[in-house]
C-alpha cells in the first residue's frame, strides 16, 4: 500500500475518522427517528453557544486532557494502560484524604498538596500492573483491567465502611474544608468578564494545559522520553542500544497513572467539593478515544480532549433538550476508538485511493 | 451453614455461573484462534438487548435468543473485519466496541419502548422456564444426593444446562476434531497453518463466528433466564470476569468450567453477606468478594499459581508472506 503523506496522515486520518463516526452517529439519531441537524445543533448551542456552555466543556476538556495524556504517555512505550479509569478514581481517593488531613488555609497551599496526593494515588495504583508487566511479563491491559474493578471496590468500601461521616445517608466523604475550594473560571478576574454565570471549570484547565507542554517536553526533548519512544519503538533495539525494559516500563507506567490520577484535581476538588462513588464517571476510557483521535501528541490530545468535552456537554444537552438518550455519546465515543485505533488501515486505504498517482496510459 | 443453606447458594452458583461459561468459551474460541476479545463484555450486552427485545415484541423466548445471537454476531463481525481484515489493533477494537454497545443498547431499547433504556419485563413463554430433571421429586428423599439433584442440578432454565453441555462439546471440538487441531495450530503458529494450505482468515472468522454464537447465548441467558428483560448495563463486567476466567483456566474447557463456577460462586455468597458472617465468625466486607475474581487473575496472571502462557499468535494479525 502507497504511503501517505506525512500531513495526511496526521490531519486527514483522524478527520476521516471523525467523519465516519458521526455519519454513523447520524443514521443512528435517524433510525430511531430523530434529525440529526436538529441533534447537532442543540450540541453546538449547549456546549459552544454560550460563556456558560464553554464553562461545561472545558470542565470536561480537563479530565480529559488529563486522562488523554496518560493514555500517551504509556502508548509512546508502546503498553495501553485501560486502567485510566482505576488510576483517576484511587487518585480522587488520595486528593480526598489530603483535602481532609488539615483545615487548608487557602487553595494555593491545598492544590500542590492535593496533586502531590493524587498523582502519588495513581502511580501507586498502577505500580503493581506495572511491575507485573516488567518483570513477569502479565499482559497489562488485563492487569489494568482487573485493577479498575478492584479500585472501584475498594472505594465502595473505604467510602461506606471507613471516610463517611456519621449520620450522613449516602456513601461519599465529608466536604472538604473551605480553603481547597479551586476558583472556577469566573471568579478569576480577567475571565470572569466572560464567564459571568458560575461555571464547573476551574484553574485546574491551566494545570492541564501546563502538563500538555511538560508531556511534550518529556517525550521529545528529554532523554528519558527518547528512551521510551525508543523502547515503543522497538523492545530488542531499544535494550541493545543499553535502555533497560524494565525501567522504562516502571517509569512510562509510573507517570501514566500520576498523570490519570491528577485529573481528581478537577472533578473531586475542583467540582464536587467531596469523594463520591464512581467519581471520574468514565473519564478514564475517554482518555483512551482522546489518545487515539490526538495521534499521541500532547497538541493533538488538547485539540481532542477539547472535542470530547464538546461531545460531553453537547450530549448532555441532548439528554435535556431532546429526546435523544444521552448514551449518545458513548456510542460517538466508542466509534471515534474504532476507527481511530482498530480500523485505522481501513481509513488509510480510503485516503490511499486518492493519494496514490494516477496510472500512466499506455497507447 | 446447615446443608440447605448450602444447597441455596450452589443452587444460585450454578445459575449465576452460567453467563460467565458461555462467554468464557466464547472467548475461548477466538483466543485460541489467535484473536483476542476484550469485547465479550459488549457482545454479551448486545444479545441481552436483542432478546429482551424481541421476545417481549413476538412473545417467543427462541426467537429472542436467535435475536440475540445475530446481534451478538454483527459485532463479531466488526471485530473480526477490524482485527482480521484491517489488522487493526484487536484490544483496541474490542474496547470500542464494548462502549459502543453500551451507549447503542439504551438508545434503541429506549426509542422502542421509552421505559427508561429498559425492555418491558418478560413473562410467559417470552422467558425461559425451570425444567425439572426427571425423577427430582423421587429422587430429593435420598439423603444428602437427592436434595442435591433435587435442588441444585434441577430446576434450572434450558440454558444452563446447554452452558454445561457445551463444555465436553467445545473439549471434544478443541481436541478430537480436525477444526480443533487447526483452531490451536491457527493461534500458536498461523504461519504452518498457511503452509498446510489451510486458510488462516477463513479459520479466524469462524472461530469469531462461535464466540459470537456463544455470547449470544450468554446475553440471551442474562435478559430471559437470570432476570425477565434487559436493563441497562445489565452485564455489569461479566464479560471481564468471564475473561479473567478463561485466563485462570489457561484457556482450556474443563478448567473453564471449574473457574466460573468458582466465580460464580463468589457471585453467590456476595448475594449472601449473612451467611459468611454466620460460618466465619467475622464479617467480609462485599466489595472484598465482588473484587475477589479480579483479584485472583491478577495472581494468576502474576505467575505464583502456574504460569498462564497465551496462544503464542494471540493479538497479532497474521500477514501472509508474497
Amino acid at each position: 500500500m502507497e504511503r501517505l503523506p506525512r500531513w495526511a496522515d496526521l490531519v486527514l486520518v483522524p478527520l476521516i475518522s471523525l467523519l465516519l463516526a458521526g455519519i454513523i452517529s447520524a443514521l443512528v439519531i435517524l433510525s430511531i427517528g430523530q434529525s440529526p441537524t436538529e441533534a447537532l445543533k442543540t450540541m453546538v448551542d449547549g456546549a459552544l453557544g454560550s460563556a456558560y456552555g464553554w464553562g461545561y466543556t472545558l470542565y470536561y476538556a480537563t479530565s480529559f486532557m488529563f486522562t488523554g495524556l496518560a493514555v500517551t504517555v504509556a502508548f509512546h512505550a508502546s503498553l495501553f494502560n485501560i486502567g485510566g479509569e482505576g488510576q483517576a478514581q484511587m487518585g480522587g481517593l488520595g486528593v480526598a484524604l489530603v483535602c481532609l488531613a488539615l483545615p487548608w488555609p487557602h487553595w494555593t497551599l491545598a492544590l500542590p498538596a492535593a496533586m502531590i496526593g493524587g498523582a502519588l494515588f495513581g502511580a501507586a495504583w498502577v505500580a503493581i500492573p506495572a511491575y507485573l508487566q516488567a518483570k513477569r511479563g502479565s499482559h497489562i491491559v488485563i492487569t489494568t483491567i482487573m485493577f479498575n474493578y478492584i479500585a472501584s471496590a475498594l472505594i465502595i468500601y473505604m467510602l461506606v465502611s471507613v471516610l463517611k461521616p456519621v449520620g450522613q445517608m449516602d456513601p461519599a466523604t465529608a466536604n472538604f474544608p473551605p480553603g481547597t475550594a479551586l476558583p472556577t473560571l469566573n471568579e478569576i478576574p480577567g475571565l470572569n468578564l466572560i464567564f459571568t454565570k458560575g461555571v464547573p471549570a476551574n484553574i485546574s484547565l491551566f494545570v492541564a494545559l501546563i502538563a500538555c507542554f511538560l508531556v511534550w517536553v518529556l517525550l521529545w526533548r528529554t532523554r528519558l522520553g527518547y528512551e521510551i519512544r525508543a523502547f515503543g519503538r522497538s523492545e530488542p533495539a531499544a535494550k541493545y542500544a543499553g535502555i533497560s525494559p524494565v525501567k522504562v516500563t516502571m517509569i512510562a507506567m509510573l507517570i501514566s497513572g500520576a498523570l490519570a490520577g491528577l485529573m481528581s484535581i478537577n472533578n473531586v476538588m475542583g467540582e464536587a467539593g467531596r469523594l463520591l462513588q464512581n467519581s471520574a464517571e468514565g473519564a478514564g476510557f475517554i482518555g483512551i478515544a482522546v489518545a487515539l483521535m490526538g495521534r499521541n501528541h500532547p497538541f493533538g490530545v488538547f485539540l481532542a480532549a477539547l472535542l470530547f468535552g464538546f461531545l460531553y456537554q453537547g450530549g448532555a444537552e441532548l439528554g435535556l433538550w431532546t429526546s435523544i438518550p444521552i448514551e449518545l455519546r458513548t456510542v460517538v465515543q466508542g466509534l471515534v476508538i474504532l476507527f481511530t485505533g482498530a480500523l485505522d488501515q481501513m481509513v488509510r486505504m480510503i485516503l490511499g485511493l486518492f493519494f496514490r498517482p494516477r496510472p500512466v496510459k499506455v497507447a | 451453614m446447615d446443608y440447605a443453606t448450602l444447597l441455596q447458594i450452589l443452587d444460585s452458583t450454578l445459575r449465576l455461573a452460567t453467563p460467565l461459561l458461555l462467554a468464557c468459551l466464547a472467548g475461548l474460541y477466538s483466543e485460541r484462534s489467535g484473536v483476542f476479545d476484550i469485547g465479550l463484555e459488549g457482545k454479551m450486552l448486545m444479545a441481552a438487548m436483542c432478546t429482551g427485545a424481541v421476545a417481549y415484541l413476538t412473545g417467543s423466548v427462541w426467537i429472542g435468543v436467535l435475536a440475540g445471537i445475530a446481534g451478538s454476531l454483527i459485532f463479531a463481525a466488526v471485530h473480526g473485519l477490524a482485527s482480521i481484515t484491517f489488522r487493526g489493533n484487536q484490544l483496541i477494537s474490542g474496547v470500542a466496541l464494548n462502549f459502543v454497545a453500551s451507549g447503542i443498547t439504551v438508545l434503541v431499547a429506549q426509542s422502542m419502548f421509552q421505559q427508561g433504556g429498559r425492555t418491558p419485563p418478560l413473562e410467559g413463554a417470552a422467558r425461559f422456564n425451570p425444567i425439572t430433571l426427571p425423577f427430582a421429586d423421587s429422587a430429593s428423599a435420598i439423603p444428602i444426593i437427592g436434595p442435591f439433584y433435587a435442588e441444585v442440578l434441577s430446576g434450572h432454565t434450558a440454558l444452563v444446562y446447554v452452558a454445561l453441555l457445551m463444555v465436553p462439546l467445545t473439549w471434544w471440538a478443541l481436541y478430537r476434531t480436525r477444526f480443533g487441531l487447526r483452531l490451536r495450530a491457527v493461534g500458536e503458529n498461523p504461519a504452518s497453518v498457511d503452509t498446510a494450505g489451510v486458510s488462516v482468515v477463513r479459520l479466524r472468522y469462524t472461530a469469531l463466528a462461535i464466540t459470537g454464537i456463544l455470547c449470544g447465548l450468554a446475553g440471551a441467558y442474562m435478559a430471559a433466564g437470570l432476570q425477565a428483560g434487559f436493563g441497562k448495563e445489565m452485564t455489569a463486567g461479566r464479560g471481564y470476569i468471564a475473561l479473567a476466567a478463561l485466563i485462570f483456566a489457561k484457556w482450556r474447557p474443563w478448567y473453564a468450567l471449574m473457574a466460573t463456577l468458582l466465580f460464580g460462586f463468589f457471585q453467590a455468597l456476595a448475594l449472601r453477606p449473612d451467611v459468611i458472617q454466620s460460618t466465619l465468625k467475622f464479617a467480609i466486607p462485599v466489595p472484598a468478594l465482588d473484587a475477589l475474581p479480579y483479584i485472583l487473575t491478577v495472581v494468576v496472571l502474576a505467575g505464583f499459581v502456574g504460569r498462564a502462557i497465551p496462544p503464542r499468535a494471540g493479538g497479532e494479525p497474521y500477514v501472509k508472506e508474497r
